[in-house]
């Protein structure tokens, strides 16, 4: 797998179906059942560490980095989408 | 069969799963120890190749996700997946169902020598290129040696006494004995209890490659352990996990369990010697001998056959072949004594576990494993070994050598059960 190109096109060229597919392998479920409104930890069994592993898998493929007191605010799917945007945005 | 005239409570062992280079599951396994076959092969989970010591004992072939989900698999230690899936199918095998019994009546006392020695390595590779950020919050649970005791606790819903002990190679000799007393004093009905080891790796391997204790017969693998051979010239590392269902012996009778033989007790003592090496004069470990005969009221003449440590290296076997004939005087001319470590490679940590099975086997099967490669007898290691053949034999009761680093020894006292 190539790296996304983001630093040419900001945010436009992340696709959701990779991230998808990376945190279901990380938290070892279908990639169908990652979804946007998703709860990491109701709907998914993802506990605390599962989730210091994924944000360490998606800042390593994404070369973005989610600053600690974020963290408790990745409850959902689409919360951690938005981060990448958003950072992946960043100057 | 005690010595202070109380009735003992009586362990039965009702189940075995095996995890090993030699084999998985009973059959495989004891079809290997019965064919004299080697599991010892060119090391492939590292490059071993600028390595005095290129061989070990492998389990090779192993899917973990038939005993668990990708997830689980991938946030234990290959020593805790061999554990999980050996303790699975003991259980299955014991026919013991914990999650239709009361929550605190099974426990489970696996042990390990090296814990996730494998994960230890990467993560501290992972802080030298990368920082302290990229350590996996899985690390601690992955390397800590008792997590395969609480693993199997929750996935297979046992909520008795949970913990390891920790021996270096007599682990789960100590692991079987001090289950078995859990059940003797009351706090469980029934225990899962052995060995799970998986420490092939660049570090620990070139550690004992350091200490001298390997043999280095690396254009010989299935030759290369030849416990009491007179050119045998170290032990070789194995991994894999042996894991029993010890049950209170009524208990077991009351459901009509298959009993396969009983844990008549262990006798535990120090060589108080030396780190690495053996007392020459074996006395430590003979002590351990003749103190479980006196614990089971058993004296030599009860004795059919010794499964030795026998790890293959010049001074433990001479020592072990000294502590034998101390402990059990002239009988120990006349049974046999064979070291399986010839076939399946030293398995550490699970070691123990794995000969208390082949002596289980042995007095199910009416059957003696072999020493295999013993070609040239040690002059000094004069004892009747088994050489190379599997032998017939009427076994009752099968004493099981253990002893570790540190000077720690294990003998468990294994019997036959009258139908």
């Amino acid at each position: 797998m190539s790296e996304p190109s983001i630093n040419d096109a900001p945010g436009a060229s992340l696709d959701f179906a990779e991230m998808q597919k990376l945190a279901a392998d990380i938290l070892g479920v279908d990639p169908d059942r990652v979804q946007m409104e998703v709860s990491f930890a109701k709907d998914l069994a993802a506990d605390s560490l599962d989730i210091v592993e994924l944000i360490m898998a998606i800042e390593d493929r994404y070369h973005v980095s989610l600053p600690e007191e974020k963290l408790e605010h990745m409850k959902k799917v689409g919360d951690l989408w938005e981060f990448l945007l958003t950072a992946s945005d960043a100057p | 069969m005690s010595d202070d005239g109380q009735a003992r409570v009586r362990v039965a062992i009702t189940g075995m799963g095996l995890v090993t280079p030699i084999g998985t599951g009973v059959d495989a396994v004891w079809e290997s120890l019965t064919q004299g076959r080697s599991g010892i092969g060119t090391i492939t989970q590292f490059d071993a190749s600028e390595y005095p010591t290129q061989i070990a004992a492998e389990v090779r072939d192993f899917d973990p996700e038939l005993y668990m989900d990708r997830k689980t698999a991938r946030h234990v230690a290959r020593y805790c997946r061999l554990g999980l899936a050996a303790a699975r199918m003991a259980l299955a095998d014991s026919g013991l169902k914990p999650e239709e019994m009361g929550p605190d009546d099974v426990g489970v006392v696996v042990s390990s020598g090296a814990g996730g020695m494998e994960e230890i390595e990467r993560g501290h590779q992972v802080l030298i290129d990368r920082g302290i950020g990229r350590i996996s919050p899985f690390m601690v649970p992955m390397m800590i040696t008792d997590i395969a005791s609480g693993l199997i606790a929750i996935e297979l819903r046992c909520g008795g006494p949970n913990y390891a002990v920790v021996s270096a190679c007599a682990s789960s000799g100590h692991a079987l004995g001090d289950a078995a007393e859990v059940i003797r004093r009351g706090d469980a009905v029934a225990m899962i209890a052995g060995g799970a080891e998986a420490a092939i790796t660049p570090l620990l391997m070139g550690a004992f490659c350091q200490l001298g204790a390997m043999s280095r017969r690396n254009d010989d693998p299935a030759g290369s352990s030849r416990p009491f051979d007179l050119s045998r010239d170290g032990f070789i590392m194995g991994e894999g996990s042996v894991i029993m269902v010890l049950e209170e012996m009524e208990h077991a009778r009351a459901r009509g369990a298959r009993i396969w033989a009983e844990l008549l007790g262990c006798g535990s003592t120090a060589d108080m010697y030396h780190f690495t090496a053996p007392d020459p004069r074996g006395n430590g470990a003979a002590r351990a001998m003749q103190k479980v005969m006196r614990k089971a009221g058993l004296v030599a003449e009860d004795i059919d056959y010794v499964n030795a440590h026998g790890t293959s290296t010049p001074l433990g076997d001479l020592a072990e072949t000294l502590a034998i004939k101390q402990a059990l005087g002239d009988r120990a001319t006349h049974i046999p004594v064979s070291s399986t470590k010839s076939m399946s490679g030293h398995l550490l940590g699970a070691a123990g576990a794995l000969e208390a099975a082949a002596c289980v086997l042995a007095i199910a099967k009416d059957m003696v494993p072999p020493t295999i490669n013993l070609e040239l007898p040690d002059p000094d290691c004069d004892l009747d070994y088994v050489p190379n053949q599997a032998r017939p034999a009427r076994i009752d009761v099968a004493l099981s050598n253990s002893f570790g680093f540190g000077g720690h020894n294990a003998c468990l006292a294994l019997g036959r059960v009258a139908a």
